[in-house]
């Protein structure tokens, strides 16, 4: 990839529930490496954006492309393959599977035994479960969960529930990472240790990163640039300085609280 | 003519199905459970009417009344016994429950006075029949027609018009907020399965005059083929129900009528998974989305 | 090592599982048992097929699917036209029971998946019935009279489709293709956005039941000397799910188990089948009050040993053991 083209391009998107327009017109460029922000007051339609880039909706109107490679109308999963991954703003983590169960799943993709050679347990089928689970070990000690391998997803405190979800989410290595209120009812020390955890992640794994928040304090601290969302549309985009001084942006703010 | 009076005998039929239909509906729309036992209920319904009629020597219209009053009051035992203490359980929990509380009415039934079938009496009411352009129509299905009719409009007053029917909409809509706005939930959702079992009763005593044959497990079948009509329609949508169920038993009667009476059964799951497959909300509905 | 480790489990809990079968089967031949039993046993071996094959569909995949008994019809007319129309041998009718009940499996399973949850009951349910009055309207197989079945189950093929099942399905289960499945229950958003082909491994999962339940099936049909198409009503059908949720959905140990319960107390029960329907039914109300996750929950037998001993298999259980 040249240095010039985007990772992610967004041509006027937008998508319609019958009459009603829930986003529409964005027009989104991400370039490799960025850690960007989307802001918006509630109900803007940031989480319906991040589902049109997933796959989970299918845009009615315009393209988006990642890396030159065309993504409407795809399954979920094959965006997922192609390089788009994300978390969710309720978790939504396989509540009965281990941690470790849980970063494997997202290692499916990679494994390269059949369906038979598990079911006749082939040597292949014993190769590659372990070379998934060496892989998903070390991966988990990045993020402290190593200690907690065999625990069930469910019974994780809710910080290490978000943290094994970005973890996931970065098992599936993807080149684009959404993170959907990453910091949502989160304490300040956990908001800043999970302000560190992005930093890290993203020098570590080389990752654009795109993420919806509510914190400002996190979102004018991380992101180097900034997208506003109000009724579907873009207002603004800029850099934390140039949106916190928008009026449109203020405007789109009066009655919600900017702290 | 033979098609003509194939869509008469399809309506009878189906105003049988529409009036069981209606309680599935209303109830799913309310707690989204399939009440798997409704068709049971429907089941007990024809034996009420029918004990009425030849132990209490009562005529048609007091024992339709004396069965729907006792359905509903099943239907009020059966959801605040089994289903309420599942409200936030797992839908396969709920479903699970359902299926069992109907086994338990099916076999309960037997246990207490047998598997034997009865015969309801045919002297009722006069057997004329009226010809209509050469359409024979009986005076059975003109009295179930005539019940069913006059029982859906009530259904509709009661809905629209009403205090409770308004509460059973609000409900429907949405719990939480109906519970914020001080509506008594718990009420609101017994008074929809009272409703939805007295008509299944009302049904039971139409199938009764209509078939004359009733037996303990009589249930199971036009209780499922009610639920398609449920579904047909648009599940949740009172009228949706009622026209799903006219169509159904027009479908099979106009099967029967070609020739095809053995497939008859397999017609209604036929429609049933076409309609899941190319039209999941019914014919009423309109298409809602997991939220993500 | 792990490798080693895993296969050597693997292959020790076979040889146990097969030396307790030659031990049975001295014990029938030698009529050391007598009849009644070695029917029960008969019975309680095709219900532990049955339960383990909707354990796969149901407790692993979370699809909720409610016509188990159209598979087992498939698979027993299918099987029943190979032995006695075409007078081919058992063995090819076992397998024909199972292909099937594939194919119908993925006929059904193609188009209904799609569907989530109580939409889905309902389609199984629905094509359940379908099966049934397909059979009933066909003369070539007796129609609602149904269809004479020699006798030819035998011990060592009830035994070996049981043997086969559990480890088909156990196996399956415990790779990152049964991962993927129960990522699909756990929660199907997330396991699409993980790059889980869901309805892929929904259908797969389907098919493989379906299969086990047509192998059932055959064996089933060469057990009864007769098959009808009222065999295989929507009452089969909830027998066998109730296996599966009394069991615990995602037991693999805990169907089994039930199947085998369940079954022996039926048995028992067989001169009053209303009193059975009410136990039953009564069973099931109360255990989705008081523990809707069944007798053993989602954990498998195996891990109330720690030294992981036998082959039933359990969500984890391969990957459990520490990595050297």
């Amino acid at each position: 990839m040249t240095a010039n083209n985007p990772l992610l391009k967004v041509n006027n998107a937008g998508i319609r529930f019958g009459g009603l327009k829930a986003v529409s017109d964005v027009n989104l460029e991400l370039k490799q490496g960025e850690l960007v922000g989307l802001i918006g007051p509630n109900g803007a339609g940031k989480t319906t954006f991040f589902n049109l880039l997933t796959g989970v909706y299918v845009p009615t109107e315009g393209s988006i492309e990642l890396d030159g490679d065309k993504l409407n109308g795809l399954a979920p999963y094959k965006i997922t393959k192609k390089g788009i991954s994300r978390t969710f703003q309720n978790i939504r983590l396989f509540n009965e599977l281990s941690v470790l169960d849980n970063v494997k799943v997202a290692y499916h993709s990679l494994a390269k035994h059949s369906i038979m050679s598990s079911i006749f347990r082939l040597p292949k089928h014993f190769s590659e479960e372990k070379y998934m689970e060496e892989k998903a070990i070390e991966f988990l000690k990045i993020f402290n969960l190593d200690n907690v391998l065999h625990e069930k997803a469910k019974n994780l405190p809710y910080g290490q529930q978000r943290r094994l979800e970005i973890a996931r989410a970065l098992a599936a290595n993807p080149k684009l990472l959404l993170l959907d209120e990453p910091a949502a009812g989160m304490n300040p020390q956990e908001t800043e240790e999970l302000m560190n955890l992005i930093a890290l992640i993203r020098k570590k794994f080389d990752l654009t990163i795109l993420l919806i928040e509510h914190d400002m304090l996190l979102v004018m601290g991380v992101c180097e640039r900034i997208y506003v969302l109000d009724h579907g549309q873009l207002i603004a985009d800029g850099t934390p300085e140039q949106i916190r001084n928008n009026p449109k942006v203020i405007e789109a703010y009066l009655g919600e609280e900017v702290s | 003519m033979e098609f003509l009076q194939q869509l008469v005998n399809g309506v009878s039929l189906g105003s049988i199905y529409a009036l069981i239909a209606l309680g599935y509906t209303m109830v799913y729309g309310i707690v989204k459970l399939i009440n798997f036992a409704h068709g049971d209920v429907f089941m007990v319904g024809a034996f009420i009417g029918f004990y009425s009629i030849t132990i209490l020597d009562l005529g048609f219209f007091p024992s339709l009344l004396i069965s729907m009053v006792t359905c509903a009051i099943l239907g009020v035992l059966i959801e605040r016994i089994a289903y309420k203490p599942l409200r936030n359980a797992t839908r396969i929990a709920a479903l699970i429950t359902a299926i069992g509380v109907s086994l338990l009415i099916e076999y309960g039934m037997i246990y207490v006075r047998g598997a034997q079938p009865e015969a309801y009496p045919g002297n009722l009411i006069p057997a004329t029949s009226i010809d209509f352009l050469g359409v024979k129509v009986s005076s059975q299905s003109l009295l179930i027609l005539g019940t069913s009719l006059v029982l859906m409009i009530l259904l509709q007053f009661i809905v629209h018009k009403t205090k409770i029917g308004k509460a059973m909409r609000a409900v429907s809509h949405d719990m939480d907020a109906a519970r914020l706005m001080g509506i008594n939930v718990n009420n609101t959702i017994s008074a929809t399965f009272a409703i939805g079992s007295a008509l299944a009763g009302a049904a039971g005593v139409a199938f009764g005059m209509y078939y004359t044959k009733i037996e303990p497990l009589m249930g199971i079948i036009p209780g499922l083929k009610a639920f398609v009509a449920a579904v047909l329609g648009g599940i949740g949508i009172i009228p949706g129900a009622m026209v799903g169920g006219l169509l159904l038993g027009v479908i099979e009667s106009l099967v029967s009528a070609a020739g095809f009476s053995l497939w008859r059964d397999g017609v209604a799951f036929v429609v049933l998974i076409l309609i899941l497959i190319f039209r999941p909300a019914g014919l009423f509905g309109k298409n809602v989305r997991e939220k993500v | 090592m792990n490798i080693l480790k895993g296969a050597k489990g693997f292959w020790s809990s076979i040889v146990l599982a097969v030396v307790f079968g030659i031990v049975m089967q001295f014990l029938i031949t030698g009529e050391i048992i007598n009849f009644f039993y070695v029917n029960t046993l008969y019975f309680i071996g095709i219900n532990i097929i049955l339960a383990a094959s909707l354990h796969l569909i149901i407790g692993i995949t979370g699809q909720f699917s409610i016509g188990h008994a159209g598979f087992l019809a498939v698979g027993a007319y299918a099987s029943a036209i190979i032995t006695m129309k075409l007078e081919l041998p058992f063995s090819l009718g076992l397998l024909a029971g199972g292909v099937a009940a594939a194919i119908a499996g993925l006929i059904i399973g193609i188009p209904t998946l799609r569907l989530k949850g109580d939409y889905l009951a309902i389609a199984t349910l629905g094509f359940g019935e379908i099966v049934r009055i397909i059979f009933l309207n066909i003369e070539y197989v007796g129609g609602a009279s149904g269809m004479t079945v020699t006798q030819l189950t035998t011990w060592p093929w009830l035994f070996g489709s049981i043997l086969l099942t559990l480890l088909v399905i156990r196996n399956f289960t415990n790779s990152t293709h049964g991962r993927a499945c129960i990522s699909v229950r756990e929660n199907e958003i997330a396991a699409d956005a993980m790059g889980i082909n869901t309805t892929y491994y929904k259908v797969i999962a389907f098919a493989i039941g379906a299969f086990f339940a047509g192998v059932a099936g055959a064996l089933y049909a060469h057990n009864f000397f007769i098959i009808q198409p009222t065999n295989f009503g929507f009452l089969k059908s909830f027998d066998i799910l109730i296996f599966v949720v009394l069991g615990g959905l995602g037991s693999l140990s805990g169907a089994v188990l039930s199947a085998i319960l369940l079954t022996i107390v039926s048995t028992y029960l067989q001169s009053y089948p209303e009193l059975r329907m009410i136990i039953y039914s009564l069973v099931l109300i109360i255990m989705m009050l008081y523990r809707p996750q069944g007798i053993m929950g989602t954990r498998e037998l195996t891990s109330f040993f720690k030294f992981g001993k036998s082959g039933k298999g359990g969500v984890n259980d391969d990957s459990k053991q520490p990595v050297a």
